[in-house]
């Protein structure tokens, strides 16, 4: 697991939520440090909005502890934790206006209105909402709008850590990256920590210092966004990255070389000592197709079936002639097989892209 | 094709004359009427303003005054007993709120009246309560029938659907997750109410709170029934104008008064409460 940089703000220690029979959340240990942009990502039903919302205080957990700069917060109520969340449906006030929408938390802590509308005009300008939005109702802002002022009024309350329950998932493409490039930033100019929650690991990739990978209320996977994708733990986290050549293999007599049940030899940069039988993953834009694939230390002879263009890529589907299912092959627009389809191909990777992983 | 030949104007028709016929029209006899002479029975005579002053001459506002205090106390009680009530039915009863609603709807089966008799018989004395607790433990239920705590009573229970369901209806378009924020951004319990969930239940509120004012103050069987008449209220006067005395344009001119009394009242809090805004349409 890699290190938190900075001291610690909030400790997890064996957190532990269950509901009847059935636990969301499952002995999770977990450091993260001040000032980070840590995100938990992994599929939906994999426990992240109930750990989240453990976290911020809207539920307790069965077990274990939530420090918050060393001191336990466990039995503190959500209303006097110094921790503030933004919904996955902002959940702004219909009622009020963008004004008193950013104001609430400082209102109800009684500042005068004087400094509170000071405030909120200088959150407002940092978040890029024109000033005249001060009075106008929330219902009638737009989608990135509304999910400034749910940052805004985020922001106002001071929190030592701001959470994310998916805010952007009801969003447009377009609009979605915007905002996940103007987060990064009001990350780095507030220098807050951030707790963000996705499903989306590009989501993930693009704003995070560090990224925890859930599945089944575990957390499988904790790393910089560069450690995930070159060193998935596992099958799953790899293939959760999107999509991946997987095959599965065992260690063979060789050092460096694994193989198949039907007794394909691939290269691997390594064979850890305790690896005995798991999956070969590849990524897609790993392996080359035709002329450039030769001279590659691992090849796989097939017949091209498929093209995609995926924007600034080509993808290829070829059919392996030991017939196992389809190999995916990424290449960049400008560098595309000019092949025909069902034209007999040779596709290969070198060994150093050729990762291991034990489950 | 003339521009109220419309689809549209043809399938309103039925119900723009259902309601000229069986709404407006009634209520334009009442008007006219109260500007008859009194004791006529006639709508082609001279207008006249007579009722009218006898009515501020005469001691009408007592019955008026009873009216309003009575449908006021209710309001407020109603308020208070089914907000909870509303509150469990909306968030945390789950399917046992069904149950609730039926058990609170069934007795809208039965007639009015004949529920407030078994009240009667339930309130009188040597009656169910009294007789109960005298042969249970020799003692005596404070004699409560005919008097202004058994109206209220009478008002309260009768009314208590048309501020319940309303109330339901306005807390159950209170999302949790708005709720949530609030109290994540440092708000009490209190707070919370007053700042989020009852802005936002308020158009069930008005509307709950409207419907029983309004029919409390034109109610009649309860203080007849469980009052036994101590206390006089303005729908009294109006029957015993029309019945016992009578006197058509007086009764009428009582109508009309209670009318415009109520129909100013709605129009003021409904301009005053922005509906739309708390709705978030505007």
């Amino acid at each position: 697991m890699s290190e938190v940089g900075a001291k610690p703000i909030l400790q997890l220690r064996k957190i532990c939520k269950k509901f009847g029979d059935f636990t969301a959340v499952n002995n999770i240990n977990l450091e993260i440090g001040a000032g980070e942009f840590f995100t938990i990502v992994g599929p939906s039903g994999s426990g992240k909005t109930t750990l989240i919302r453990l976290l911020v205080g809207m539920d307790q957990p069965t077990d274990g502890d939530i420090l918050l700069r060393d001191k336990r917060l466990n039995d503190v109520p959500a209303n006097q934790r110094p921790t503030c969340m933004v919904f996955q449906s902002l959940a702004l006030f219909p009622h009020k206006t963008v004004g008193e929408n950013i104001e609430f938390s400082m209102k109800i802590s009684g500042v005068d209105g004087a400094a509170r509308k000071e405030r909120a005009n200088e959150l407002m300008k940092q978040l890029r909402l024109p000033l005249e939005y001060y009075s106008k109702n929330v219902n009638q802002c737009s989608g990135g709008e509304r999910q400034r002022i749910a940052l805004a009024r985020a922001l106002a309350f001071d929190p030592q850590i701001l959470f994310f329950d998916e805010p952007l998932a009801s969003l447009d493409f377009r609009l979605r990256k915007t905002l996940e490039k103007e987060l990064k930033d009001i990350h780095r100019e507030t220098g807050k920590t951030f707790v963000y929650i996705t499903h989306s690991l590009e989501e993930a990739m693009v704003m995070s210092d560090r990224i925890g990978i859930m599945r089944r209320g575990s957390i499988v996977q904790v790393g910089t966004p560069h450690e995930i994708y070159n060193r998935p733990r596992n099958k799953f986290v790899a293939q959760f990255m999107g999509e991946v050549n997987t095959l599965e293999v065992r260690r063979s007599g060789e050092a460096s070389v694994c193989s198949t049940g039907d007794g394909q030899q691939f290269q691997v940069a390594g064979i850890p000592a305790e690896f005995q039988s798991g999956h070969l993953i590849i990524r897609p834009e790993a392996v080359k197709i035709g002329e450039a694939a030769q001279g590659l230390e691992n090849t796989v002879r097939g017949k091209l079936f498929n093209s995609y263009s995926l924007g600034s890529r080509l993808q290829y589907q070829v059919r392996s002639t030991s017939g196992d299912s389809p190999w995916l092959v990424e290449m960049l627009q400008d560098e595309p097989y000019t092949g025909e389809l069902d034209d007999e191909v040779v596709i290969g990777w070198r060994k150093e892209d050729s990762i291991l992983v034990s489950d | 094709m003339s521009k109220w030949w419309k689809p549209g104007f043809l399938t309103a028709l039925p119900v723009l004359l259902f309601l000229l016929v069986g709404f407006a029209g009634p209520l334009l006899m009442v008007l006219g009427y109260s500007l008859m002479p009194p004791k006529t029975f006639s709508l082609i005579q001279m207008p006249t303003l007579a009722n009218f002053i006898s009515i501020v001459k005469d001691s009408y506002y007592i019955s008026f005054n009873w009216s309003l205090t009575l449908a006021l106390t209710t309001v407020v009680l109603l308020l208070v007993i089914c907000y909870p009530i509303a509150y469990g039915m909306a968030k945390l009863f789950g399917k046992w709120a069904n149950l609730v609603t039926v058990l609170v709807a069934v007795p809208l089966l039965i007639s009015e009246n004949i529920r407030l008799f078994g009240w009667v018989l339930f309130l009188l004395k040597n009656g169910i309560l009294d007789g109960s607790l005298k042969f249970l433990f020799d003692a005596s239920a404070p004699s409560v029938l005919y008097s202004v705590p058994a109206i209220v009573l009478g008002l309260v229970y009768v009314y208590l659907p048309f501020m319940l369901f309303p109330l339901v209806i306005g807390l159950s378009m209170v999302p949790d997750t708005v709720k949530e924020a609030a109290s994540d951004l440092g708000a009490t319990r209190f707070q919370v109410f007053r700042e989020i969930e009852l802005p936002l239940a308020m158009p069930g509120v008005m509307i709950g709170c409207m419907l029983v004012f309004i029919l409390a103050l034109g109610s009649l069987a309860e203080s007849k029934i469980l009052g036994g008449q101590v206390v006089v209220m303005i729908a009294d006067d109006i029957e015993s104008a029309f019945t016992f005395a009578q006197n058509w344009p007086k009764g009428s001119a009582l109508s009309a008064l209670l009318i415009l009394f109520s129909g100013t009242l709605v129009f003021y809090l409904f301009k005053k409460i922005d509906l739309d805004r708390i709705l978030g349409r505007r």
